[in-house]
């Protein structure tokens, strides 16, 4: 019997959770937003004329198929994160395209009509160098793929190795690139460096050896192979192309660029791009030389001798295309400041083609272009018309036609930096003043927009116009910033290009309708690309002023600090428009080490920024008299903490009246025996609505609610599996008093925690028993609370009693974060975001160290759920159906105006947007709720009152006249 | 009992505390020059605090800390009395809410010799001056270690903790400190209860094994459903026309 009960009790509980998905729910109250990554290497689908597609091999490990007219994706392959599943090169042949990935461990081939896997071959362990398509006789069949130590030679109809062969000396050369020029040889070219250049030829067929040519040169710094195999380098050391033929082994001829009457912009590295338009046949004799950053020369290698077809100044981009015999070179030249132009030039003869001519339009807040890919194709009048994809710094994808002028922009990448831990994005409440800042912003949109109205094409302002705050704040302003800091080595064939950093910034806004029919989902209102941005930037999102202070515009301020130097910038902007503001950052010429935001206001309404610099003095932003005299009020109760990981050192520091500070209290983890990985506070705008959990016997169990409580986890540094642990301490923030130090042995990281209220979760790998492990850790006062009306750090002597249980998890994770609601009264739910794709709502509940193990009368009472190691993942948690999110790095909860409601936003690759309910919607009447029936009724009882008061009344005159 | 119960981990928890934690009694008003206790081989540190009117930290020592080194690592506190200066001292700071603050110097206390037990640095702690005197000078101080042996930190909390502004006449009440100690190794925390689970759900089963209505055959059990299909299916059977059995010949 009491069995029965309990399993009456959990599936009841199991039904509260229950929250289905209707088909005609889907994306109603969510979207999904999928992107690539920044482009590593693209090819326009060429052997369809009429074909829209361009291939997209990315950073991200994405492999993928995009729609040139609408920018959409037609599909998409998401390989493994990391170096496993990186993409080290693209080839394209016809409907195949063969990618090899993970550092040449996998060759595949896929069908890009329909993104089908043809087929995939493990290779020979060896790092990767270059790849190369072997064609004969105007036939393509092979792949060949040179690694460190071997070259072998693949089918591409099944990708069977044909043959392998050891590299000659490998151990001393360098083997960098493979090249064929379809005459049924494979070159395989190496370099000794500062040394010699060393060839080996191999046949198609057997793969023999015919002959090895070592000879004396120089470094091999960037080649290319033009014309019947003639492999051409050009040294910027002595300024001059050095021409071999592959065939002939004789010795590098060296053509000086001054005898040639060219001359190389002081401190560039010249460089080569040459074309290969059928790798059956040899490439094309005309390429283009590079000599400086907007500088280039097309020319022909005729006969041996070098003949300038045209000289390119100023041009930013140039890229060859070809189509049938055709094959054309389109240079990119700058027009002025936000536009330039596109022109085709024949590849033979260097002459401009007509009508040809293309505007490119840049965004002034955008980047500037990086890469430029070309599509040509002959129109019906035998006229070459062309398709371009341009690239731009802020890693968006412009597509732009030559006949029909439309233009698609399509984001590529989304990635947000979370490297650092720091909070990258904030989702900013629209508060009820919205409503005035709308009329205002309708009135000077209609300004504007009379203004120019010929060009209102533009799709991000007109959702401007559609800010509108709904009834219950489910509408959200979105800021993110997105950057992706690297510099990367590109291997198309013989340039090595280092893409130097780049961080976009932008904003985004999602109009969640309640009653959303057209519901503007998740389109970017605006982005601001901020150049100059150090490539290992951390950055931090602050919220200064929100939209509730009409007529003061709200305003944002971006931290970005460069990790290495410490040196920071501050960008101020109004999170709605994207426009810079008008307030003047202080310039810090100190190394900022933390920065602070404080409840305080000034007299406009800003919160207060503190930054700490590295000599521990403070300055404020915005430092007018007003601050400065609040500061100095305050002082004394402005306490901070500095965390420093090398040295495992964490510190407290007091505010002084005169903005200098003091240290308070010190604590020191020794970095050799365990490294702290993550601090983790409270969220500030958290809200806890009871104080205290009624026990079965009716007696309250006090929770520790800290808001200075810090959960630090430490991963130890030795990672035997045996030895290795986590640690996980619990310290306030303004003592520095240690609550809480444990240790989970036979545990190693990543750990993912979620602090909050008075519990603090983790997640980590159990080394000894191989499987995802949940803690959670509750903290409670006790039966009595020590001092309940106002909560002290200073004054709080008992430590906390500490709770701790464990339990199973059958999945890893990716993310974790904890909802939020707006007075807290909603039962938590934590949100998981899976490597699966999936985002499962675990409710708090199973997370709870007071599960018991024995049942009673008393368990019964307070709704505990029995101990059981393993934590379930049930299909119907998953707040994203099938709307899986790739490579989730994060989850970001807000609070929404209804108190059942939490908005979610789910990052990585994609970004992903919901609503959840964790104790369903109880403050919301059902769509179908009867108004009429129940007015009505209220109606009629009242009047029935009215009327049997009045009959009451007469009744009781009548009985006192009797 | 009953009231316990749902209290099981918290009880193991705090047991567990309390086994871990060494809690010793210290002699208060010793010199520090005093003679020790002979079998107490250890080594001792200073315990340094200060109390400034400007909050700029002067540390002075208080007493020395006697760690005993090994695997369960002990501590004895000798303290010096508070001179009648810094009693007036620790009394203005009070009235100006100042600090006090105390240090130990960063010890390993698992190492043999003296000079690897040092360390450079310092770990510090604090507590409202007018804390320390309102509650007449006694003090709870808390050494926290890691897994192996380093000192991580310090913690001091007095008792009472909280500053009423309630006058402290008596000058005898601030002379001696009253000193709780304890040294606070860390915690295991708990894995999943799997054995545990386990023999449970073995006992569950045995149970049900014992039980005889279902240690019963399938037959036994079912013997009456199976015997009325049966008789169905003959019924069925027989009542079927003999014109299908014809057509089936056919």
């Amino acid at each position: 019997m009491e069995k029965l009960i309990v399993l009456c009790l959990k599936f009841i509980i199991l039904c509260g959770t229950v929250d289905a998905v209707f088909e005609d729910q889907v994306g109603k109250f969510d979207w999904r937003q999928q992107y690539v990554g920044k482009v590593r290497f693209s090819h326009f689908d060429t052997h369809m004329q009429s074909s829209k597609k361009v291939l997209l091999a990315t950073e991200n490990n994405v492999f993928a198929a995009i729609n040139t007219r609408t920018g959409e994706l037609f599909w998409r392959h998401v390989d493994k994160a990391g170096q496993e599943g990186s993409i080290d090169a693209f080839l394209q042949h016809g409907q195949d395209a063969v990618l090899v990935v993970g550092d040449g461990r996998v060759l595949r081939s896929w069908d890009i009509n329909i993104g089908g896997l043809n087929w995939e071959i493990v290779l020979d362990s060896g790092s990767f160098q270059s790849a190369c398509l072997v064609g004969q006789q105007d036939n393509v069949k092979h792949v060949a793929v040179l690694k460190k130590t071997a070259i072998s030679l693949h089918y591409l109809s099944n990708g069977h190795q044909k043959w392998i062969e050891n590299l000659p000396e490998s151990d001393t050369v360098d083997y960098q690139v493979v090249y064929s020029g379809g005459n049924g040889e494979v070159y395989a070219l190496g370099v000794v460096p500062h040394s010699h250049i060393t060839i080996v030829v191999y046949s198609v067929e057997d793969g023999e050896i015919s002959v090895e040519a070592p000879w004396l040169s120089d470094i091999q710094a960037s080649c290319a192979v033009v014309d019947q195999g003639i492999l051409t380098c050009v040294d910027s050391a002595t300024v001059s192309l050095y021409m071999l033929d592959l065939h002939v082994q004789s010795q590098m001829t060296q053509i000086p660029l001054q005898s040639l009457g060219f001359e190389a912009a002081p401190g560039f590295h010249p460089a080569l791009v040459s074309t290969q338009p059928n790798p059956a046949r040899p490439p094309l004799s005309e390429f283009f030389l590079q000599l400086g950053p907007e500088h280039y020369l097309l020319l022909q290698l005729n006969n041996g001798q070098i003949v300038t077809l045209r000289d390119f100044k100023p041009a930013m981009l140039v890229s060859f295309a070809t189509t049938g015999e055709k094959t054309v070179a389109a240079v990119m030249s700058p027009k002025n400041k936000t536009a330039s132009t596109l022109n085709l030039f024949s590849a033979e003869t260097g002459r401009r083609l007509l009508d040809t001519t293309l505007i490119f339009n840049m965004d002034p807040y955008g980047g500037k272009p990086e890469k430029l890919h070309v599509q040509a194709f002959l129109k019906k009048d035998d006229s070459v018309g062309y398709r371009v994809m341009v690239q731009t710094e802020d890693h968006t994808l412009t597509f732009i036609q030559q006949p029909v002028l439309n233009r698609v922009h399509y984001n590529t990448a989304f990635i947000l930096p979370l490297r650092d831990g720091l909070f990258s994005m904030v989702l900013k409440r629209l508060s009820s003043q919205f409503i005035l800042l709308q009329a205002w912003v309708a009135h000077l949109w209609k300004l504007f927009y009379d203004a120019r109205q010929p060009r209102s094409q533009v799709k991000n302002d007109v959702t401007i116009e559609n800010l509108s705050r709904d009834e219950f704040n489910l509408q959200k302003m979105m800021v993110m910033v997105t950057a992706s800091g690297k510099a990367v080595t590109l291997h198309n064939d013989k340039l090595s290009t280092s893409v130097l950093s780049e961080t976009q910034f932008s904003l985004c806004f999602f109009s969640v309708k309640l009653f959303g029919i057209d519901s503007k989902t998740g389109s970017i209102l605006w982005r601001h690309y901020l150049d100059d941005i150090p490539s290992n930037a951390a950055f931090k999102l602050i919220v200064q002023r929100t939209t509730a202070h009409f007529p003061h515009p709200p305003q944002c301020t971006l931290l970005i600090k460069d990790k290495d130097t410490g040196l920071a910038t501050l960008h101020v902007f109004n999170p709605i428009f994207g426009k810079k503001s008008h307030v003047t950052p202080p310039t810090m010429t100190q190394p900022i080490l933390q920065s602070i935001i404080l409840p305080l206001m000034d007299q406009d309404y800003a919160k207060v920024l503190l930054l700490v610099d590295d000599q521990y003095k403070v300055s404020a932003f915005p430092s007018t008299k007003n601050v400065l005299q609040q500061l100095q009020d305050m002082a004394s109760s402005i306490y901070f903490f500095l965390v420093d990981s090398d040295q495992g050192r964490l510190s407290g520091y007091r505010l002084r009246t005169d903005l200098s500070t003091e240290l308070i209290w010190e604590v020191v983890v020794p970095t050799e025996v365990q490294r702290i990985v993550s601090v983790k506070g409270k969220r500030p705008n958290e809200h806890v609505h009871s104080q205290g959990r009624v026990m079965g016997d009716r007696s309250v169990l006090y929770k520790y609610l800290n808001p200075n409580l810090l959960a630090v986890v430490t991963e130890s540094t030795d990672l035997h599996q045996e030895r290795s642990f986590i640690g996980i301490t619990l310290i306030d923030g303004v003592t520095g008093r240690i609550f809480h130090n444990a240790v989970q042995r036979k545990a190693r990281g990543p750990v993912h925690v979620v602090h909050s209220e008075n519990w603090v979760v983790y997640e980590y790998w159990n080394t000894k028993s191989r499987r995802n492990e949940f803690s959670v850790i509750e903290l409670y006062e006790g039966m009595e609370l020590y001092n309940s009306t106002v909560f002290s750090s200073l004054d709080r002597p008992h430590a906390p009693q500490v709770l701790q249980q464990s339990y199973i998890f059958p999945s890893s994770i990716s993310a974790m974060e904890a909802t939020l609601t707006e007075k807290g009264i909603t039962s938590r739910h934590l949100l998981i975001g899976l490597p699966s794709g999936g985002i499962l709502s675990l409710p708090k509940m199973f997370l709870d160290p007071r599960r018991p193990e024995i049942v009673s009368e008393q368990i019964r009472e307070e709704n505990l759920i029995l101990y059981a190691p393993e934590l379930p993942i049930r299909t119907e948690w998953f707040i994203n159906y099938n709307q899986s999110v790739s490579g989730v790095r994060g989850i970001y909860t807000a609070p929404s105006g209804l108190e059942s409601t939490c908005l979610v936003v789910a990052y990585g690759l994609d970004i992903y947007q919901t609503r959840v309910y964790p104790s369903k919607q109880f403050d919301v009447l059902k769509d179908d709720y009867d108004y009429m029936l129940i007015s009505s009724v209220l109606f009629a009882l009242f009047f029935a009152t009215m009327i049997s008061k009045r009959l009451a009344e007469v009744k009781l005159l009548n009985r006192a006249w009797r | 009992m009953a009231r316990l119960l749902p209290f099981n981990i918290a009880v193991v928890s705090t047991v567990f505390l309390f086994v871990c934690t060494k809690s010793v009694c210290c002699n208060n008003g010793r010199r520090v020059g005093d003679a020790l206790d002979t079998e107490f081989s250890g080594f001792s540190v200073p315990l340094e605090h200060s109390f400034e009117v400007d909050d700029v930290a002067k540390f002075r020592v208080r007493g020395a800390l006697l760690l005993k080194a090994g695997r369960e690592p002990s501590v004895l506190l000798n303290q010096n009395q508070l001179s009648e200066e810094d009693r007036t001292k620790l009394k203005e700071v009070a009235a100006v809410d100042g600090l006090y603050r105390i240090q130990v110097p960063r010890v390993f206390l698992l190492a043999d010799r003296q000079t690897e037990r040092q360390m450079e640095g310092y770990l510090t702690a604090f507590v409202r001056a007018c804390a320390m005197v309102e509650s007449h000078l006694s003090d709870s101080i808390t050494l926290h270690t890691d897994v192996s042996g380093y000192l991580i930190g310090v913690s001091i909390v007095t008792l009472p903790g909280a500053c009423r502004g309630t006058e402290v006449e008596d000058e005898v009440d601030l002379e001696v400190f009253n000193t709780t100690l304890h040294v606070m190794p860390p915690v295991n925390a708990t894995g999943p209860g799997t054995a545990w689970f386990i023999e449970r759900m073995e006992q569950e089963s045995e149970k049900k094994s014992k039980n005889p209505q279902e240690q019963k055959s399938f037959f036994a059990k079912y013997w009456y459903l199976i015997l009325g299909g049966a008789i169905f299916l003959m019924a069925s059977n027989s009542a079927q026309p003999p014109a299908g059995g014809g057509r089936e010949q056919s």
